[in-house]
């Protein structure tokens, strides 16, 4: 910024008392820290202060100033300055609440004041901007916060006295840039980008929203600086609502028109334009987003890029366009813009880690009220259930598992003891014949989070999948764009046609699916991303229809490696069930003739269902109570119990892992902060009825869980042994021959077993005798080693 | 305009109108910016407009009540704003015939701003040549009372196109032709609507003329490049219009067709006032916050985009206009039963002259009613109910086959657009809408259509060949189009959903490459020696008023309510079960969805509401007789491999 640091204090509300300005000894403090002029409360008006008194002007004023000895406010207002000035003071050193927790409050003690410890924190770093919560304020001190929202031109630099006052009084020695600016954020006023108008104009506003342009650095003049051609004399002319009043006659020789303005003598701030679109959440179907113009100012210039999302307050100006002399009608429109006082990005701290606190939605006390009320009924899991996809029909437990996917495990974090962190959302698979309303179902559910995304496997690619890198064609600057999976980031990545997918972009998803992290090392970025997604994937049999004769794996042709990550796999298949088909009937009747007002009585509201998930997810954090700990624990031992007799083992540490989400999930769905045994049987039910459908070995009819965890059967493999050793006692039956025929020992092998063997198990057996060094297959022949 | 304000006399302004069109036949009144240049309307007239939103820009303040301030004398006058785009300041004196200029005080304390809401309208794409035509012809009774309006008429008449240099002395010319049609107006009208072959004589030289008068002024030195309107369809034409809306601007959404009535704005200042800004925005950095490119899409120059301050807006059900416009009115009421009553010969000549059209099949031509009449009713949760895309398979390859079948389709439904299907378009047409952020705008695409818009896919110009990446999103736009009804437009950070209800009919050679949901092979009966003059002579062969018939059938079928009796549905749950025990690998859900959507529009199709017995063995009929003919094209085709 071009400001001179030596510059004399022309300005009207000049911070600190007059008496000491005069003096003006060149020390620290007050008197020797420059004012720094704030373009972004706009051009300081010289506020005019009239008293209630006096006569005449008395009617314009509002006054609900109390005290009738304050009798001085700014015209216009209803602000006392004196009065105003020191109930911030009281506020600053006074405010304490231990309860309000903030992700910026990192070393604050918060039984002491806050703000004071603020204060001290910008001795120690020398940032001179206060950020200063209106929401606290507001709790502190009702009126002063109103007047703040109302009159923030003119209620901020009385902030700033204050605060300037406080500071310089305790810390008299410290040097800053200049004097501290107060930024408040988070006014209450307005939320939204839609709910703006013509009554917000000229007051502080909070609205949040996606950053889709920024402009250049603009160079705002603040100062004209004039120069008399004829006597030399110099005068400084203010910025006044975007214009300058240039002296027409010199003050000091009475010539008219000889005042030059001179550039690198005036006084210039930086200035960028901003553009803020609505966030997507806040749009109602069917409508293009509305977007606002923002400028910021100073220091506040290039801190936002293109696609952060962002809260900002700042306030809300509408400037009429320029009245032309030479036109006499004008445009009747006004042009709007925020002046940009504050910043809060809320996307950068999601790719951070830390909170999620920011992003919470706001619940009415009603609707907290009624959500509570909902979750105490006996039936809520079912409830909630039925309300899922109610256009899909029947597959009730796969609606169960997808109800606790929604509302995931409770997060722990273990990165002290040096394990990072364990994976609190559940994965699922749906694997069935095509046209089971597979893709309605991941349809429905990326409708339903605010976080959702969904891709097919079919058209993405690793890239689009995870984050690539983009060079901007404005800036020429390198930006890194994220992919599906880290745009659900905290939310579900519905995939489609899982098995479409190519084997590289798969891959990615396995750092994704268990540590939850993306690491991207691309054009010199290198970096980890969070990617706390829940996984809903699809996937269609290799062959058009489900056979029943084949394992999952056989079935989809996933790798093992990948399916074992999925916390609960379900078959959706086609049953073949009269009174099932009855049902099927009737439902897809009355979808045909029902109208929409009736359907809809029928079934939970997706919004209602929406605020359910989502403040269960915010608020109910369930941690396992004894019982339910026991509970776990013999029901992982039982599991253990069933392999074992048949000698082979039939859980993962893996699968207990998968019992414990879901059994948190399944209290979050209670809104119950414990996991009881309850949650711990409807955990295993869930998982035992998925791992019925997906782990059955179709041969023996028993439930295996090494189908998924190894990709084969027990009772397989142990067959893929038996026939290898059969080959073995073949070959060796046949005497001391160096080399055989493939063909041929092909034909022995099956004329000698029972079974019929195929060219695949056969290959299979014979590279398993490879492994051995038993013998090597060069084409057609078999050599013995 | 100069007393106190007061809500009350904006509610009065819209109920005068509302009370004054109602009056006999007073919408047709009222000029119409699709059928009448903007040249030949009077400024601050009222007018209206047939028209779907494109896009819709911020909300806009402006100066609800302002103040001016004679500078001699110090008067001050409040003025309203309302209903305008310029803020004036002259005023005009009685006595010196003098204009006094005045300025505005923009720090008077009267000061009111208020809000309103611009959309970026276009006429509805792809509307049929027909829908134009009569609704123009329905208003030409405006030319006894409005002179400037009948010296266009008589102008176009004439077949001189005057483009902007139109002179009374024409006006005076045509003077004895004004007198005739004085006399016999509703005559003439009929005369009109009945040949079908002269309309085009009146209206062709009037669309000329539009054409002619957008291009004058898109090479006007004012915007060197050429403004792109943004219609949805290539080779569109008809005015692009920026309506102010004043009131309930959140009930109105992208892509809803409008009638508005309001009030013309195409005052020269506009664009003035631009040129004075573009000039001092290198000065003032208040005003350079919107770029150059927003400059020119948001406020471009009125003769090209004009304004219309709305009065009244009313959502379309649908455009056509023999159709009254609201079907819940008494009057309407009687013009709907009237026409149930005779419903079964139109079905049955539409029927004929549709398989005329499909070379005798009747199959086809039977799906392909059904298929004309199905609309998206209800949404379940993300599954689109009423939806029903057919895939005419076994057209013939580069035949002008299925150009005359889109042919006959226009001539029949309200608005339509045929998309060929070729590498190239794919490629390097924009389907998917996307917002341009250096504009501000949202950029059009193909499949950014109104409700009830049938889009013939044909993929019978497909030829082997590479996709890029456009073409690759184009074909899952339109495959996701097709299945959820519904169109992703990219807003290049994120991407939003935009609903949408478009008949979507596939012809191809063999089975689409795109989802349907449910495929006729079709079964020629005859081979035309010559498919051009057969195709010609069909449409030529039948009556202008059964053709309107045609269109009343098709328009009208759509807006029905249907259900379904409990006694009914047992029989079809029964029906179902016993088909699942016979056959469970062939009959699956999908199928009874198909076949109930089928029972469906056969009951709509012959004018019942409600589904009985034998329209549901019907609808397996058809359906049993559809796959028979799948099945057996299957064997032919396994035969020739």
């Amino acid at each position: 910024t071009a400001i001179p640091l030596d510059f004399d204090i022309s300005s009207p509300l000049t911070y600190g008392t007059p008496s000491s300005r005069v003096e003006g000894t060149p020390r620290s403090g007050v008197r020797g820290t420059p004012v720094r002029q704030r373009p972004d409360l706009g051009s300081v008006r010289k506020a005019r202060q009239v008293d209630l008194h006096s006569d005449g002007l008395a009617e314009d004023v509002v006054a609900t100033e109390q005290s009738l000895g304050q009798k001085l406010v700014i015209w216009g207002t209803d602000v006392n300055v004196a009065s105003c000035k020191e109930k911030f003071q009281r506020f600053l050193q006074r405010f304490i609440d231990p309860l309000a927790k903030e992700d910026e409050d990192i070393g604050l003690d918060l039984n002491e004041p806050r703000y004071m410890q603020r204060l001290e924190e910008i001795n120690v770093v020398g940032e001179p901007f206060l950020n200063v919560n209106c929401d606290h304020l507001r709790s502190f001190d009702e009126n002063l916060y109103r007047q703040l929202i109302c009159y923030p031109q003119e209620v901020i630099p009385t902030f700033d006295m204050a605060a300037n006052e406080i500071f310089f009084d305790r810390y008299p020695d410290s040097i800053l840039e200049h004097q501290i600016q107060v930024r408040p954020y988070n006014a209450l006023k307005t939320r939204n980008m839609r709910s703006l108008n013509p009554e917000d104009i000229d007051q502080l506003i909070t609205i949040s929203g996606m950053v889709i342009r920024s402009s250049q650095l603009i160079p705002e003049m603040q100062e004209a600086f004039f120069k008399c051609q004829v006597c030399s004399f110099t005068t400084r002319v203010e910025i006044d609502r975007g214009r300058i009043a240039e002296p027409s006659v010199c003050k000091n020789c009475n010539t008219t028109h000889s005042m030059a303005l001179i550039h690198n003598r005036s006084m210039f701030s930086d200035k960028q334009m901003i553009k803020l679109q609505e966030s997507p959440e806040d749009m109602p179907a069917g409508q293009t987003p509305h977007t606002v113009v923002l400028f910021a100012h100073n220091d506040l210039v290039d801190k936002v890029q293109p696609g952060d999302r962002v809260n900002v307050t700042g306030i809300y100006r509408a400037v009429p366009i320029r009245v032309n002399p030479r036109v006499s009608n004008v445009k009747s429109v006004y042009k709007t813009h925020i002046d940009v006082i504050h910043y809060r990005k809320t996307d950068a701290k999601r790719l951070h880690g830390v909170d999620e606190e920011t992003e919470q939605k706001i619940f009415t006390e009603e609707r907290v009220e009624m959500l509570k009320e909902l979750s105490k009924k006996p039936d809520i899991y079912e409830r909630l259930s039925s309300a899922l996809a109610p256009s899909i029909y029947e597959h009730e437990d796969i609606k169960k598992g997808i109800l606790l996917q929604l509302f995931g495990g409770s997060r722990k974090d273990f990165t002290h003891t040096g394990r990072g962190n364990f994976r609190a959302e559940i994965n699922i698979l749906l694997c069935g014949d095509p046209g089971t309303s597979k893709s309605q179902l991941l349809q429905y559910v990326y409708n339903l989070v605010p976080r959702g995304q969904y891709t097919s496997g079919k058209g993405s690619s690793a890239v689009g999948l995870t984050a690539y890198v983009m060079k901007d064609p404005e800036t020429r600057q390198l930006v890194l764009q994220t992919g599906a999976l880290v745009l659900s980031d905290n939310g579900i990545c519905c995939i489609d046609e899982f098995d479409k997918m190519n084997e590289s972009t798969r891959s990615v998803l396995h750092e994704v699916m268990e540590q939850q992290t993306l690491s991207i090392a691309k054009a010199g970025i290198i970096c980890q991303l969070n990617a706390r997604t829940s996984i809903l994937a699809a996937a269609n049999p290799i062959e058009s229809q489900w056979n029943p004769r084949k394992t999952t794996i056989e079935n989809i042709q996933l790798p093992h490696t990948l399916l074992s990550r999925f916390d609960l796999i379900f078959l959706m298949l086609d049953p073949r069930d009269e009174a099932y088909d009855r049902r099927l009937a009737r439902h897809l009747v009355s979808l045909y003739y029902q109208s929409e007002e009736k359907m809809e009585e029928e079934y939970m509201d997706m919004a209602v269902l929406r605020d359910y998930i989502a403040y269960a997810r915010s608020y109910v954090n369930p941690r396992l109570s004894e019982e339910a700990s026991q509970a776990l624990i013999e029901a992982y031992v039982d599991m253990r119990k069933i392999g074992s007799g048949r000698g082979m083992v039939s859980a993962y540490p893996r699968q207990l892992e998968s019992l414990i989400r879901l059994a948190e999930a399944h209290a979050k769905v209670r809104f119950s902060e414990k996991v009881e045994t309850t949650d711990v049987e409807e955990a295993k039910r869930l998982h035992r009825e998925a791992l019925k459908q997906s782990a059955t070995d179709p041969r023996t009819g028993i439930v295996d869980i090494s189908i998924l965890t190894t990709g084969m059967s027990t009772t397989a493999r142990k067959r893929k042994e038996e026939l290898a050793q059969a080959l073995r006692k073949l070959i060796q039956s046949k005497g001391k021959t160096p080399a055989l025929k493939y063909q041929q020992l092909f034909d022995d092998l099956r004329a000698q077993s029972d079974t019929a063997v195929t060219k695949e198990m056969f290959e299979e057996a014979l590279r398993a005798l490879a492994d051995e060094d038993f013998l090597t297959v060069t084409g057609k022949t078999v050599r013995l080693l | 305009a100069q007393n106190v304000p007061n809500s009350d006399w904006e509610k009065k302004v819209t109920e005068y109108f509302k009370e004054k069109l109602k009056e006999n036949n007073a919408t047709n009144w009222v000029p119409s910016l699709n059928d009448v240049p903007v040249h030949y309307l009077k400024p601050n007239s009222l007018v209206k407009f047939r028209c779907m939103v494109q896009d819709m820009f911020d909300p806009e303040f402006y100066m609800g009540v302002y103040e001016t301030v004679d500078p001699n004398t110090n008067a001050r006058v409040l003025h309203f704003g309302k209903y305008r785009d310029v803020a004036e300041c002259g005023n005009f004196s009685w006595y010196s015939s003098l204009i006094f200029l005045q300025e505005i005080d923009l720090n008077s304390s009267q000061t009111v701003t208020s809000e309103r809401q611009t959309f970026y309208c276009v006429p509805v794409p792809g509307e049929s040549a027909w829908v134009k035509e009569i609704s123009f012809l329905t208003e030409l009774v405006l030319f006894v009372l409005n002179p400037q309006f009948y010296a266009y008429i008589s102008a176009s008449q004439a077949r001189v196109s005057p483009s902007t240099s139109y002179t009374p002395s024409r006006h005076k010319r045509s003077y004895e032709e004004d007198e005739d049609m004085d006399l016999h107006p509703s005559k003439q009208k009929e005369q009109h609507i009945g040949s079908g072959g002269d309309i085009h004589g009146c209206v062709e030289p009037k669309r000329l003329e539009t054409e002619a008068s957008a291009g004058h002024h898109l090479i006007s030195p004012n915007c060197s490049p050429p403004l792109d309107l943004n219609f949805p369809l290539p080779g569109e034409k008809g005015p692009a219009c920026l309506v102010k809306v004043y009131e309930s601007w959140d009930s109105f959404k992208v892509n809803d067709v409008l009638e508005v009535y309001g009030i013309l704005s195409v005052d020269p200042v506009l664009s003035i006032v631009n040129n004075e800004e573009r000039d001092s925005s290198a000065l003032d950095p208040m005003e350079c916050m919107d770029t150059a490119e927003e400059q020119r899409v948001h406020s471009p120059p009125a003769s090209l985009v004009p304004r219309i301050h709305v009065i009244l807006a009313q959502k379309l059900q649908h455009i056509n206009p023999l159709l009254p416009a609201c079907l819940n009115e008494e009057e309407s009421k009687t013009f709907v039963s009237n026409f149930m009553s005779e419903l079964s010969p139109v079905r049955a000549e539409l029927l004929g002259f549709l398989t005329h059209a499909l070379l005798g099949d009747s199959l086809a031509a039977e799906y392909l009613i059904l298929h004309l009449i199905s609309t998206v009713y209800a949404r379940r949760d993300v599954l689109p109910l009423g939806k029903f895309t057919v895939n005419l398979s076994g057209c013939p390859r580069n035949s002008i086959f299925t150009e005359h079948i889109y042919r006959i389709i226009q001539q029949l439904v309200p608005a339509s657009y045929r998309l060929q299907m070729t590498i190239e378009n794919m490629n390097h047409s924009r389907f998917i809408p996307h917002k341009d952020y250096a504009a501000n705008r949202l950029v059009s695409g193909v499949l950014q259509l109104a409700s009830n818009t049938s889009l013939v896919v044909d993929e019978t110009q497909l030829e082997q060949g590479q996709l890029d990446t456009t073409g690759v999103h184009n074909v899952t736009a339109l495959g996701n189009l097709i299945t959820w009804q519904k169109v992703d437009y990219d807003f290049s950070y994120h991407q939003m959903e935009f609903p949408c209800n478009i008949n979507v009919l596939i012809t191809s050679e063999g089975r689409s490459l795109l989802p349907s949901d449910c495929q006729v092979h079709l079964q020629p009966q005859i081979i035309p020696p010559n498919m051009e003059e057969y195709m010609n002579s069909l449409l030529t062969a039948v009556l202008p008023s059964v053709l309107n018939k045609f269109r009343i059938y098709l328009s009208l079928l759509r807006l029905l309510d249907y259900s379904i009796s409990d006694e009914v549905t047992k029989a079809v749950e029964e029906d179902f079960v016993e088909m699942r025990k016979n056959d469970p690998e062939s009959i699956t859900a999908d199928d009874l969805h198909r076949t109930l959507l089928v029972a469906r529009f056969l009951s709509l199709s012959a004018g019942q509401t409600t589904l009985s017995r034998e329209r549901w063995l019907r609808a397996k009929q058809l359906e049993a007789l559809r796959k028979a003919r799948l099945q057996q094209q299957k064997c032919v085709n396994g035969n020739e491999l």
